[in-house]
């Protein structure tokens, strides 16, 4: 107990100050001043639309695992999403907002429509990597349809290969400014 | 790498194969393909072998008619070819006869009866509808007191999806069975026809967190067509690029195992230094994934002694950390008492199915293929394999920490012995339908890549088998007899990727 008191007293805070979270895409990510201010309205926009919170249902339709990697990052202490109100839940019934990720395969078609139909409206989707976008280097064959917008109305389409966890966490409020339109 | 064919009829290839068992072999993985565009009558599937003690492969090859497209399956002598053969069939249309369960694997029950999208003729957009008449079986256990528990494909977490079926007896499991091939993307067709450079784009997004591993497979089956020789500088970067990708997936695995117990200080800690890990390879490389980094011929980047001495201020750093994090996880007796004797794979399993990567170094099963079938540039640097008898949880964590260790160990020398020049060369000339196979070890095991060049230097047949591939049947014995809250930990235990086994 005291070595990991110890470990905490020497280590400090590994969380990234929210001022500083979205600008270490180094300008790769946008204009750093413009970044700043939307993610300063983050917990407002979850609070004027949401209430108090936004929950997220993750659902993998056939990626790579990569954007999987990168949203579990927002959730690590760097990153620190839940900070902000944003929580992952199990049930698609307790989720505001769909976040999928892989471009849909044939396997997996089934699944994700239940998961979708289960949401209550309005149904917040948000496609998250080159593969759920339609743009990925796998195009449509067989076994998969190569984008989720094929099947899905899609809000906000997070491009990237995967995108870094600061364009997950950016594509997440452009969703919930957008959350008005959504039927 | 030296590499034999043994050519065999259709009707005896169990004696071929089992004759290159008998010569030390360890099976690999079996390529079926369709190769009637070259005048042969009109499959061919190959079952590839490691020679222990050799730095050789040897291949039991073998035609099979478009009349009667069957074999003489393998599997009841070797049941690590079960899931290959099974998969042909799906894919081809290979029969295997003789084999004990020729249900479907990849192609899911909705998928029609008799066409087979690997065929040649099967044109690559071509979609079929949804047969709802057929359904999935699974193996039931039957008696008083016994239950059926489902769990997925969609899983509570920010995970992959798989179905499994357990049948327990209170708490207890008798028998799970894994329904996987869910993310079955259709890589191994889309392929087909791909330049080489855009097959190389494909083969790192095969797995996200293996892109090194399959990039490197990738490029090294075709350089081994061409015959060329990647300039030193290059395969030492290369070791490099392959061995920061194994340390963040293990230390990443680190603390992921100890989410299977819930246990926050490993959760955490595990996470934020993967994190730093990262965030370091994208100041190097420019990817937090390291996607881009290798070449066809080389590297694509070089690295200068600047990003040398981040790399090496991190890994010191990173070192330290992860070493106290560790001794401070191991002192914890709740630790203990869930990885100990939990989730037990036995050698004599491993080996049946021919297991690989950490979790059979776990279970006393010796082999590396960076030692075993040297590539890049581990033959010039000094690195030793560890190895464990316990094959539970706590054998297969203390397998990653001290790979983990080896691995900065690794980074290290290369650092400091790395020679100037050249960072990559043109590829020679490759001839139509030749192929080459490329072998480099992962986090997770062997990735094994087997690359055909068609007209025009385009890929003709493509195929993968990951490491996860090789130990999803293996998880399945680790499991009966212990509890369903265990599940999780043995699972993450093993850190198998569903994306590159379904690919």
């Amino acid at each position: 107990m005291i070595a990991v008191l110890k470990r905490l007293w020497n280590h400090g805070i590994a969380t990234i100050p929210k001022e500083e979270l979205l600008q270490l895409g180094d300008g790769v990510h946008g204009e750093s001043s413009e970044v700043r201010s939307i993610e300063q309205q983050l917990p407002l926009a979850i609070k004027k639309v949401f209430g108090r919170s936004l929950h997220i249902r993750q659902v993998d339709s056939g990626s790579c695992n990569g954007c999987e990697f990168e949203i579990t990052a927002l959730m690590n202490p760097v990153y620190d999403i839940q900070r902000f109100g944003i929580d992952f839940v199990a049930s698609p019934r307790h989720a505001d907002m769909l976040l999928v990720t892989g471009g849909v395969t044939r396997n997996l078609e089934e699944a994700l429509r239940k998961t979708y139909e289960a949401m209550a409206s309005p149904k917040m989707l948000v496609a998250v990597g080159a593969c759920a976008c339609g743009e990925g280097i796998l195009g449509p064959n067989y076994a998969n349809f190569g984008g989720v917008d094929k099947l899905f109305p899609v809000a906000v389409y997070v491009p990237g290969c995967p995108p870094r966890p600061q364009a997950i966490l950016e594509g997440i409020l452009r969703a919930i400014e957008r959350a008005h339109e959504i039927k | 790498m030296k590499t034999t064919v043994v050519k065999s009829s259709r009707h005896e290839l169990a004696n071929a194969c089992l004759n290159v068992l008998h010569q030390q072999g360890r099976f690999i993985t079996m390529v079926a393909s369709d190769e009637g565009e070259r005048g042969l009558d009109r499959f061919v599937v190959r079952y590839l072998f490691a020679i222990e003690g050799k730095t050789e492969i040897v291949l039991v090859e073998s035609v099979i008619p478009q009349d009667d497209p069957t074999y003489a399956s393998v599997s009841s002598w070797l049941p690590a070819t079960s899931w290959a053969e099974r998969e042909a069939f799906d894919l081809f249309g290979l029969r295997a006869l003789g084999h004990p369960d020729l249900r479907p694997l990849v192609l899911h029950e909705h998928w029609p009866e008799g066409v087979y999208p690997l065929r040649k003729e099967y044109a690559m957009t071509q979609t079929q509808p949804r047969d709802e008449s057929r359904s999935w079986t699974y193996p039931q256990v039957e008696g008083e007191g016994v239950f059926e528990v489902p769990v997925g494909p969609i899983h509570a977490g920010v995970i992959e999806p798989g179905h499994f079926r357990f049948q327990v007896m209170g708490d207890s499991v008798l028998h799970v069975e894994a329904k996987l091939f869910y993310t079955h993307r259709g890589i191994e067709k889309s392929s087909e026809g791909m330049d080489l450079t855009q097959g190389l784009e494909l083969a790192e997004r095969i797995c996200g967190v293996c892109s090194v591993s399959h990039a490197l497979s990738y490029v090294q089956a075709i350089e081994s067509i061409a015959h060329t020789e990647v300039p030193r500088r290059a395969k030492f970067l290369r070791v490099l690029l392959a061995e920061m990708e194994r340390l963040y997936n293990h230390v990443g695995d680190i603390g992921n195992m100890c989410a299977g117990i819930g246990y926050a200080y490993g959760i955490n800690h595990g996470a934020r230094l993967k994190e730093q890990l990262m965030q370091m390879q994208d100041r190097i490389v420019g990817h937090r994934f390291l996607r881009g980094a290798i070449a066809l011929g080389g590297v694509a980047n070089d690295i200068s002694e600047e990003k040398f001495t981040i790399i090496n201020t991190t890994m010191q750093q990173v070192q330290q950390e992860l070493t106290e994090i560790v001794e401070q996880i191991l002192s914890h007796d709740i630790v203990i008492q869930r990885f100990a004797k939990t989730g037990v794979l036995s050698e004599e399993v491993a080996r049946e199915l021919s297991a690989v990567g950490p979790a059979a170094r776990a279970s006393h099963y010796d082999l590396d293929v960076r030692k075993d079938l040297p590539y890049a540039a581990y033959d010039e640097l000094q690195f030793a394999v560890p190895i464990f008898e316990e094959g539970d949880v706590l054998a297969r964590f203390k397998q990653r920490y001290l790979e983990a260790q080896q691995s900065f160990q690794l980074i290290e020398q290369v650092i400091e012995q790395i020679p100037q020049g050249d960072i990559c060369v043109p590829l020679g000339e490759l001839p139509l339908y030749s192929y080459g196979i490329g072998i480099t070890e992962s986090a997770r095991g062997e990735n094994v890549h087997f690359v055909m060049i068609g007209e025009g230097q385009t890929i003709y047949r493509y195929h993968v088998r990951s490491a996860s591939y090789a130990n999803w049947p293996a998880v399945a014995f680790a499991i009966p007899g212990n509890i369903i809250p265990d599940f999780p930990l043995i699972n993450k235990s093993f850190e198998l990727c569903y994306a590159c086994c379904d690919r």
